[in-house]
């Protein structure tokens, strides 16, 4: 097995361990074991991301190009730790108590909730961080193609770009994985830290390993090590005075505002006890990482050909020797320093993007719809994922579009100068109650542009972004604008230059914008709170409180919860306290324990604001405030959901109240239909009965008045029979059992025959026709629609009182539907009565004219089959009815 | 002297049965097709018995009943009534009514004939 194969599959090994123990961490800590997760080494350790590959290489690098300059890298943080810790213990303190998530939020938390100066910081960190990432991948690749050219069997160099990708890929997944397991930023990354504290110490054993190697190893002891570190150039390198406090000072303000460093210190941090020990232990990690740059300098400017990178000495030196082993913990630990960067680099920017960038866009374009909360969350773990994806995938983009040149290795002072920028709105938000979002975002915008222009745009050299005669003549040809020369200031060092201008400029437009303009209420609210942190935030989370507001308590809490269980709740917690009456201690724990029984009625931040108002032990937040109106939303929806519920409930019941009565109603009819059937049936059947009688008993009967008597039982047994037919008839179309024969045939044709069949001819009622309009062709069951026809014909015939009576019937097609209408010249039908027509056997005036009175019925039937329908027309002086048909033939389901 | 019946009674077919069959017997029979003057018929024939419809176009035979139980003269008069509704709630109406005697639809003639001799006294 090649060293290439061995390099890559301790790589994996790696890897894989770094999950495990990440896994490992993340689930002690979800089963509330786990309490070395929270000790202030690890939190120490997790604080050395700061050294970076830029660190773990690049020291040396910068050693052996600028000499001891390199301290300066490690001297800014040890100062801050040592001399400033105090400034950190308020970050801490505030980023707690404020629920702070990254650093553009406690800048915009502490100027108003401005998400403008959010945007603003995000952007510039994320152009100060991108270049940064690269950094990262570029020398995971160096380091990579160096094993590469000492291994023999390899033909051809891997490509450096699938490696960086690959590298890339696998970072993304770990800090999706284990950096959006949960959205509160209270919720740490106990996964995370540990495997960053992990690799914060293989990056140090490491270094430590190839100094000592180097040193007692190649050679051979301290003092010859001195001597070669004497006769080296390393020890006649000039130190620049303004250059070396100029570097100091950027590291140190770097080292605050770095998103990634305020991510472990601030969001991360565990017990704000821990800065204790931090403060000598991060500085004493610190020197052990510097303890061997310059040996390991000297040595490989010696031993090592020239030309041979200075960055890469660390590697290059054991492989050199044959000390495979060696270069591959050296390997690991420059591999260690760069993803442990990039893991954190990228939550802490992917927060920032996705809490003040993606999801205020998205706020705004879903509208309403995003007050319900389930889905917010959803949507914010998306985007912290895609901002993790994206973030890695631009540092891997500026890789690919640097080609991974060694001008990445200037970046690491650059990126600090931008970050820098944050600086005065930090610290004057932290301590100076006057500062203003307008100053803040004034001297940010003008930090940032003077470090562009500056800085960042004349990194890429000459003509590339800025032209030539930019860098000679300054812009628009005036002098006093050059890039490297504002205000005429020549002969300085480019970065230094770029630091002064860019933090005096912006600290001078932060306070003159902050004295200038006047603070809106919630600036000066935060303002309050961020300052005076100490003043009014005890034990986070915890209450205090005295005997007289458990009063206040009791009537809020009857007001939410109901008098019997408030008053029940508050008389159990006092005679736990061994108090009598209703009036318990307003102790933390029963604060707690109220707090949690309100927020079952109210939601835990209607119920926190509640308490916090009448302790008084903390002020309501802005954000207690937004999550009461998340909340009330939330509740409204759900009583706008009630609502619709209980109004289709009583929609249920009047639909089912109606349909009682109706089955009531039906009922009655059933009745009423059964003596009507019944009554109609013994009608005929009593003639019948009575003249077969007749005929039989009676032995003298005239043949005629024989002839006479057998007719009428005939006539009524055929009465009776036609009476049965109707029911049958009825029966089969009320339950829709009808079969239709439809065929085609003309409407004239149709009532000439209803017309013969109602027995018209010859009687006293003349029917009076339009055969013109009745030229009309219909496709349904013919038979049926003249069954109908005859039906009211035969009903004029009957009941009409016209004198004479006369039958109109007139044809016409409006919208599509034919519409014959029959009307005659009588007396009509009492508007009463019009309404019962076609119930069945409701004949009108007790008239008795030959039909059961079912004969309405059945049309009304027939014509609902067919698709249309009859119906009464008033108005028109006689008895009028108006039957409709579709012309295109729609039948009812048969 | 022969004694008079009324028939009140809508359905032509049964009132010429009725009629065949009481003027066979010996009796002298009146007719009266409707409910709403039925009183004024009572009234104009001065009927010893009275054959009553219960369903009458114009008045129900209930309310008939009411008004000749209500009435100086014919108070007394025996009612037979002969309905096509045959359930017991239309037997006790006719009861409480003051029917002498109640028949369902279809009778036999002979059960008539012996009702119309039992209820009137010759």
């Amino acid at each position: 097995m090649t060293i290439l194969n061995v390099l890559i599959l301790v790589c994996i090994l790696y890897v894989v361990f770094l999950f495990a123990v990440a896994f490992a961490a993340d689930r002690a800590a979800l089963r509330g074991r786990g309490s070395w997760l929270r000790s202030p080494f690890i939190y120490t350790l997790s604080l050395s991301i700061y050294c970076t590959a830029w660190t773990f290489y690049g020291a040396v690098g910068f050693a052996a190009r600028s000499g001891l300059e390199f301290v300066t890298i490690y001297l800014g943080p040890t100062l801050i730790m040592i001399g400033w810790w105090w400034t950190l213990r308020k970050m801490v303190r505030v980023g707690r108590s404020q629920r702070i998530t990254s650093i553009a939020d406690l800048i915009s938390s502490r100027y108003g909730k401005s998400n403008l100066l959010a945007v603003i910081v995000t952007v510039l960190a994320v152009i100060g961080t991108t270049p940064y990432i690269a950094l990262q991948l570029q020398s995971v690749t160096l380091s990579f193609a160096a094993f590469a050219e000492t291994d023999p069997t390899a033909t051809t160099l891997p490509d450096m770009q699938s490696t960086a990708l690959w590298v890339a890929g696998g970072l993304a997944l770990f800090t999706i994985l284990f950096g959006t397991r949960n959205l509160d930023a209270n919720e740490r990354h106990h996964g995370v830290v540990m495997a960053i504290a992990l690799e914060a110490v293989v990056k140090l054993f490491a270094l430590l390993a190839v100094g000592i190697f180097v040193v007692w190893g190649l050679s051979g002891g301290v003092a010859t090590t001195l001597d070669r570190i004497d006769a080296s150039a390393i020890a006649r390198f000039e130190v620049s005075g303004s250059r070396w406090i100029g570097l100091t000072m950027l590291s140190a303000v770097a080292f605050l505002c770095l998103p990634r460093m305020f991510q472990v210190m601030v969001v991360e941090n565990e017990d704000e006890d821990h800065l204790r020990t931090a403060a000598w232990a991060f500085p004493t990690y610190l020197m052990l990482m510097s303890l061997f740059v310059v040996p390991i300098a000297a040595v490989g400017l010696e031993l090592m050909p020239t030309g041979a990178n200075p960055d890469l000495f660390v590697l290059t030196l054991p492989l050199m020797d044959g000390r495979d082993g060696l270069a591959i913990l050296s390997f690991l630990g420059g591999f260690s320093s760069a993803t442990s960067m990039v893991i954190v680099a990228a939550i802490a920017l992917s927060t920032m993007v996705s809490n003040h960038v993606v999801m205020p866009l998205w706020l705004h374009f879903s509208g309403g719809a995003a007050m319900v909360s389930g889905d917010v969350r959803h949507v914010a773990l998306l985007a912290r994922r895609l901002s993790i994806a994206g973030v890695v995938l631009l540092g891997y983009v500026y890789f690919r579009l640097s080609g991974g040149g060694t001008a990445l290795a200037a970046i690491g002072l650059i990126a600090f100068a931008g970050v820098a920028q944050f600086m005065p709105a930090l610290m004057g938000g932290l301590f100076w109650r006057g500062a203003t979002r307008t100053g803040a975002l004034a001297g940010l915008i003008v930090g940032a542009v003077v470090w562009i222009y500056c800085l960042f745009l004349p990194s890429f050299g000459p003509s590339v972004v800025l032209p030539q005669v930019v860098f000679d003549e300054g812009l628009f040809g005036l002098q006093w604008l050059r890039p490297r020369a504002l205000f005429g200031t020549e002969g300085m060092d480019p970065v230094v230059h770029a630091v002064l201008w860019s933090l005096l400029l912006n600290t001078s437009a932060f306070i003159l914008g902050s004295l200038l303009s006047f603070p809106q209420p919630v600036e000066r609210l935060q303002g309050a709170q961020f300052v005076n942190v100490f003043d009014h935030s005890g034990t986070p989370g915890g209450w205090t409180g005295g005997m007289a507001q458990s009063e206040d308590l009791l009537i809020m809490a009857q007001r939410i919860m109901g008098a019997t269980e408030a008053q029940a709740l508050f008389a159990e917690a006092a005679r736990r306290q061994g108090l009598a009456g209703y009036l318990p201690e307003p102790s933390p724990s029963f604060l707690q324990e109220l707090e949690r029984e309100l927020s079952g009625s109210v939601g835990a931040a209607t119920a926190h604001a509640m308490i916090s108002q009448i302790v008084g032990g903390a002020a309501v937040s802005v954000e207690d405030l937004m999550a009461v109106a998340d909340e009330t939303a939330q509740i409204m929806e759900y009583s706008s959901q009630l609502e619709a519920k209980s109004q289709e409930l009583a929609r249920t019941a009047r639909q089912l109240r109606q349909a009682n009565e109706k089955l009531t109603q039906l009922s009655v009819q059933k009745d009423g239909f059964l003596s009507q059937i019944s009554h109609e049936l013994r009608t005929p059947m009593t003639s019948i009965r009575a003249f077969s009688e007749i005929l039989r008993d009676t032995g003298d009967l005239t043949a005629e008045e024989q002839s006479k008597y057998a007719s009428v039982i005939h006539d009524e047994a055929v009465r009776l029979t036609r009476l049965l037919d109707d029911l049958l008839d009825l029966s089969v179309l009320e339950n829709g059992q009808v079969v239709l024969h439809v065929q085609r045939g003309s409407l004239a044709d149709l009532l000439d025959r209803a017309e013969r069949a109602a027995g018209v001819q010859g009687g006293a009622l003349r029917v009076v026709r339009d055969r013109v309009a009745e030229a009309v062709d219909l496709t349904t069951d013919l038979d049926r629609l003249v069954q109908v026809f005859i039906n009211l014909i035969a009903n004029a015939r009957k009941y009409c009182d016209g004198q004479p009576p006369i039958l109109t019937i007139r044809t016409a097609v409006i919208d599509g539907e034919l519409v014959i209408d029959f009307t005659d010249n009588g007396s009509g039908i009492a508007p009463a009565q019009q309404a019962v027509i076609f119930e069945k056997f409701s004949r009108i005036g007790q008239h008795k004219a030959g039909g059961a009175g079912l004969g309405l019925a059945i049309c009304r039937e027939i014509m609902a089959r067919l698709g249309g329908a009859v119906s009464y027309l008033p108005g028109q002086k006689g008895a009028a009815f108006r039957v409709t048909l579709p012309l295109s033939a729609r039948m009812a389901a048969q | 002297m022969s004694k008079r019946v009324l028939v009140i009674e809508d359905e032509p077919n049964i009132i010429e049965a009725v009629s065949f069959i009481l003027s066979r017997d010996g009796w002298e029979v009146k007719t009266h097709a409707n409910g709403h003057d039925a009183m004024e018929a009572v009234r104009a024939r001065a009927p010893d018995l009275i054959i009553l419809d219960v369903m009458l176009p114009g008045k129900s035979g209930f309310d008939i009943l009411q008004e000749i139980r209500a009435d100086a003269v014919y108070g007394h008069t025996p009612v037979l009534m002969l309905t096509a509704r045959g359930q017991t709630k239309d037997r006790e109406m006719a009861e409480r009514a003051g029917a002498s005697q109640y028949m369902t639809k279809p009778f036999s003639n002979a059960d008539v004939l012996a009702a119309v001799r039992a209820l009137v006294v010759p």
